[in-house]
């Protein structure tokens, strides 16, 4: 018990540093909420006005843009003109939040070798950071490879790998 | 420490074996399993019973001579009679074979022995090949070794008569290096684990919570290089077995992964990915600056040594489609040397220098071998998705990973040069990216 009010101390401390430094921005975010509410987890209105949803926030994230992730021809990494629109939607988001920092991971489907398929899925992911590139920061872009260590889907047929073949933009948030 | 000694029995061991036996009674290697030969392993007596913190001696005779049975038939060469199978021998006997009987039992060959516990805390295990036909003896050797290492008296009995019958180098007294996996497709738990070669003395050495891929030996053994998810930033990791600590390699962001060491344990070579592109580079092993071996626009990756050092080869899909090239160490020279349909991954020169096994894509995922200029291309499994290949110590056997359709699960196997002799190898849990060492020191 004692350990868990520690936890809890610390973590009260970290949220407190966190309100510190998001005040060091001007202008930029809109004023974060002043109430602690937990995070929503269930099916928001489509409609941004309203909701408990923290603009800037993973959730608006996922909220706003056409997809968090472009898919991928097999073998392939370029970008389809429906990834590019996925893509444009991802950087007029971000041009919203200019502090927010994303993480692109690369993957790919089981047919093909680890090492090889490590080096596909950075390729993937770097294939999205390059669009995006031109339309944001590239600083503010990291990437990953997960290879086909980490599939979305688990099957064994074209419908799984179809999905497997990805690039996802993960928001990291507390930057 | 040294825990490990090797004594020749008698001043009558065989240094040179007799012409005449080695004509007498061999195993064809190159033929497939037409005629496994049979042999007979029975129980090793001790001359006293003894206690000995891995149990009495009378009872470690009897596991070592099971061990032994285990091994000779993984192999494929032997079709062995194993001690359930057989009666007990007295010590008397274990130099004084009874051949009459043996002959009865239709084996050609005779693996007698003994296990005896010594004043000094360790045990000794004799060994004898007997030409069951002939009624003679083709070698012997004795093991002094700590109670506890008892098994790798038996592997290395078991390497003297495969060695001494087939005429190839021993590997039964060697370890593998694997990714141990557990857990959803989408979610799987992967860590590094260390088992001698049958399974045995299997030995977690991560925890899971980062994802590991691709374990290689250090020629010492005593390090193992890999790739580890340590904080989400793959990168190439080196493992002291000893200790238990790691060390990173190279010290930037990008990624690094598919390493490997040189013969020597001077280098590692690995791959790394700047802004899309992978490239193919070495490092000293004990850290410092590294040099980029290759330039193309393509994914170089895979790189593995050729056994003197000099070359190395790897996969490049610089042409369009994963091929296997070859270069000098330095990095020049690169050279084509896969030509046939299909595309060619992972390739792996053998301990012996004189093939390179592979994954080949192409309907399926299977295991191949060419030689170093690329002739001689030979397919030695068939399943939905075999890749990995490693060689044994002395390049007679592959063990690879097969990764099953749907669920995802892999599996170790092994498939000798003949393609005949493919066989499950047991492990916990599920198994992939298996790196066989070299002999045991």
């Amino acid at each position: 018990m004692q350990n868990l009010t520690t936890k809890l101390l610390a973590a009260a401390a970290l949220v407190a540093v966190a309100g510190c430094a998001k005040k060091a921005p001007e202008q930029l975010p809109p004023p974060p909420p002043t109430e602690t509410t937990p995070a929503p987890e269930t099916s928001q209105p489509t409609g941004p006005v309203g909701s408990t949803v923290v603009p800037g926030s993973k959730e608006d994230f996922l909220q706003q843009v056409g997809s968090d992730r472009v898919l991928f021809a097999t073998d392939q990494y370029d970008l389809s003109g429906e990834a590019r629109a996925t893509l444009d939607s991802q950087a007029a988001w971000l041009a919203k939040y200019p502090n927010v920092r994303i993480t692109i991971e690369g993957h790919a489907d089981e047919r093909g070798t680890r090492e090889y398929n490590l080096a596909l899925g950075d390729r993937r992911a770097n294939s999205a950071k390059n669009y995006l590139a031109t339309k944001i920061d590239a600083g503010r872009i990291s990437t990953v490879s997960y290879g086909k260590e980490r599939p979305e889907v688990a099957g064994s047929d074209e419908g799984a790998w179809a999905q497997n073949r990805r690039a996802v933009t993960v928001v990291i948030t507390g930057m | 420490m040294k825990l490990f000694r090797t004594l020749l029995i008698a001043a009558a061991a065989s240094a040179a074996p007799l012409p005449a036996l080695a004509q007498s009674i061999t195993v064809d290697i190159t033929g497939g399993i037409s005629s496994p030969m049979p042999i007979a392993i029975p129980s090793m007596p001790t001359p006293a019973i003894a206690p000995t913190p891995a149990g009495d001696t009378a009872a470690l005779g009897r596991q070592v001579a099971e061990v032994i049975t285990n091994d000779l038939r993984n192999s494929g060469l032997f079709q062995p009679i194993g001690p359930s199978a057989l009666g007990q021998v007295s010590f008397a006997q274990v130099t004084a074979p009874d051949f009459p009987h043996w002959v009865g039992t239709g084996a050609q060959a005779l693996v007698q022995g003994f296990a005896q516990a010594n004043g000094d805390g360790t045990i000794t295990v004799g060994c004898y090949l007997y030409d069951v036909f002939a009624g003679t003896e083709m070698t012997r050797q004795g093991f002094v070794v700590s109670p506890a290492n008892w098994r790798r008296a038996a592997h290395k009995c078991a390497d003297t008569v495969y060695t001494r019958l087939t005429g190839e180098g021993p590997y039964f007294d060697s370890r593998v290096v694997y990714v141990s996996e557990t857990g959803p497709k989408t979610k799987r738990i992967k860590r590094l684990a260390i088992m001698d070669q049958d399974g045995a003395n299997h030995r977690f050495l991560t925890n899971g919570q980062n994802i590991v891929l691709t374990p290689r030996f250090a020629p010492n053994q005593q390090t193992i290089v890999y790739m580890s998810f340590v904080n989400d930033r793959p990168r190439v990791y080196v493992y002291d077995v000893g200790s238990g600590r790691q060390r990173l390699v190279l010290d930037q962001a990008n990624m690094t992964f598919a390493p490997r060491f040189s013969p020597d344990g001077r280098f590692i070579v690995f791959s790394m990915a700047v802004n899309g592109n992978t490239d193919i580079y070495r490092v000293p092993a004990t850290g410092g600056a590294a040099q980029r071996l290759t330039t193309s626009p393509g994914i170089d990756t895979a790189a593995s040594y050729s056994p003197d050092g000099s070359r190395i080869v790897f996969e490049s899909d610089r042409g369009g489609t994963q091929q296997i090239y070859v270069m000098s160490a330095d990095g020049s020279g690169q050279q084509r040397i896969s030509f046939g349909s299909g595309r060619y991954a992972t390739p792996v020169w053998s301990p012996r220098g004189d093939l390179i096994a592979f994954t080949k894509i192409g309907g399926g995922f299977r295991i191949g071998i060419m030689a170093p200029d690329g002739s001689g291309e030979k397919t030695l499994t068939d399943a939905w998705q075999d890749e990995g290949p490693s060689w044994s110590p002395n390049g007679r056997v592959i063990m690879f990973f097969r990764t099953a359709q749907g669920s995802g699960k892999a599996d170790l196997w092994s498939v000798d040069l003949t393609g005949v002799n493919e066989k499950r190898v047991p492990t916990p849990l599920d198994g992939s990216d298996p790196a066989w060492g070299p002999l045991l020191p």
